[in-house]
């Protein structure tokens, strides 16, 4: 056990952990507003929107991230059109690429939290609202809505942590985030275990974090029960 | 079309051999998956503090730590381990262990941490007579296991299982980074020597498709043998 590389490589990986909170901060706001927008869609009673919404889902869960960010980064840059047009400034870059991919993922996963939640809200709540003489559209925002996120809230937790665990594909486009810097250590140093150990111990620590994060929202929002 | 003719001018073939590799992958991980939950479900079930706390740590530990920092760790990781065990013996060469073997390996033990949880919680899922029922009748430990809960725990555990397989399937991508030349690994070459990484990586996407919408049908088709009678 090789402690003074454990103790030196720390705060290089501890530096390393702020690109990975940035990705993970900015692909899961970005993946709420797609999760939501999608979730709507497919509730939706036109067939074709509503089959739309679900094929988004149903790709973007069937295949693996790696593809996903490997198709945005490696292959979007092959169109000329796409070179051409000003997207190219977001989509040249490897960390809007990867940021791009992750949102999409998260998105179709949070699409499916959100439909299930908005599924299983109790006809009774919408009723209510209904027979108080309030519009849809305020149902809608003041009922349904923080009902669902209520519902939503465990699953939507593991599907953070997930997403943490997904920032480590960004090293494969050659972002340098804690598995980055990880994988660096370990070929230069060629000593896996030590870099394991603590890189590993940050990546557990924040998904510690997040557990109890979570776990103290449900608490705070469990007025339903 | 003409980049996925098989033979010698296209792709078609590599693309196809790569596709069973991805497949032998994912089973083979998947069963030393099943290997390890075997091992860690009665740790976690376990009424001992200890066998526990050796139960809980691997689950927590796997499940919150990127599977391709648990790759790396067995990429770099195992042909030191394995070269220092064989240092003992007195063989000191370079020692390189099939990329096959350790890229399973690394998924099987990832997997293995999500079936564990998928077992033990159909475990605890099944009704307390049951293991009452078959105390009352005298059964023996085997048969108690094998006639009463593991069939109602499969029925249980299936629906997740075909989750956990699907995690297990896309994560065979990861083992590309290694050089295992599954699906992922074969359309970076092809991509990078006929210069149209859109098209091959978008095919890509399209077998693992193939390869998860075919699943779930097989799944499903399980699912409705192991719940007759329900």
């Amino acid at each position: 056990m090789d402690f003074d590389l454990m103790i030196t490589s720390f705060p290089k990986l501890l530096n390393a952990t702020l690109i990975t909170l940035k990705l993970l901060s900015l692909s899961l706001f970005f993946g709420l507003f797609i999760g939501l927008l999608f979730a709507i869609l497919r509730l939706n009673k036109n067939p074709i929107i509503n089959k739309f919404a679900y094929g988004y889902s149903y790709v973007f869960r069937g295949t693996p991230l790696l593809v996903q960010i490997f198709i945005i980064y490696f292959g979007l840059g092959q169109l000329e059109f796409i070179r051409s047009s000003i997207l190219w400034i977001i989509l040249k870059e490897p960390y809007w690429c990867a940021i791009i991919a992750f949102a999409l993922n998260t998105g179709a996963y949070t699409s499916e939290i959100l439909r299930s939640a908005f599924q299983t809200i109790k006809p009774g709540f919408i009723e209510a609202g209904k027979s108080l003489g309030i519009s849809n559209k305020i149902i809608f925002y003041k009922i349904q809505i923080p009902i669902a996120i209520r519902q939503s809230l465990p699953a939507y937790g593991n599907e953070i942590i997930l997403m943490l665990k997904g920032t480590s594909l960004a090293s494969t486009v050659t972002l340098m985030d804690l598995t980055g810097v990880a994988k660096y250590i370990i070929s230069t140093t060629f000593k896996p275990i030590e870099v394991f150990i603590v890189a590993g111990g940050i990546y557990l620590f924040m998904t510690f974090l997040i557990h109890n994060l979570i776990k103290f929202l449900e608490k705070k929002y469990s007025y339903l029960q | 079309m003409e980049l996925l003719a098989f033979g010698k001018t296209g792709w078609g073939d590599e693309l196809f051999v790569a596709t069973l590799m991805t497949v032998a992958v994912s089973l083979t991980a998947m069963i030393i998956g099943f290997l390890f939950a075997l091992i860690f479900t009665p740790l976690k079930l376990s009424k001992n503090k200890f066998l526990n706390l050796i139960g809980n740590f691997y689950t927590t530990v796997i499940r919150g730590v990127p599977e391709l920092l648990v790759i790396y760790l067995f990429f770099f990781g195992g042909s030191g381990a394995i070269m220092f065990v064989a240092s003992m013996f007195g063989y000191n060469e370079y020692i390189e262990i099939n990329a096959f073997l350790t890229g399973s390996f690394a998924i099987g033990i990832i997997s293995g941490a999500y079936s564990t949880e998928v077992f033990r919680g159909a475990i605890q899922s099944i009704d307390k007579g049951q293991f009452e029922a078959s105390k009352v009748l005298g059964l023996k430990k085997p048969a108690h296991f094998f006639k009463v809960i593991m069939p109602q725990m499969l029925r249980l555990a299936l629906p997740n299982l075909s989750n956990v397989w699907q995690i297990t399937l896309k994560d065979t991508s990861l083992i590309s980074v290694t050089g295992l030349v599954e699906i992922m690994r074969q359309s970076y070459i092809a991509a990078g020597s006929t210069r149209d990484p859109l098209f091959f990586y978008s095919f890509a996407a399209l077998l693992y498709l193939l390869l998860t919408f075919l699943s779930m049908k097989l799944i499903n088709k399980l699912e409705l043998k192991y719940s007759r009678g329900f």
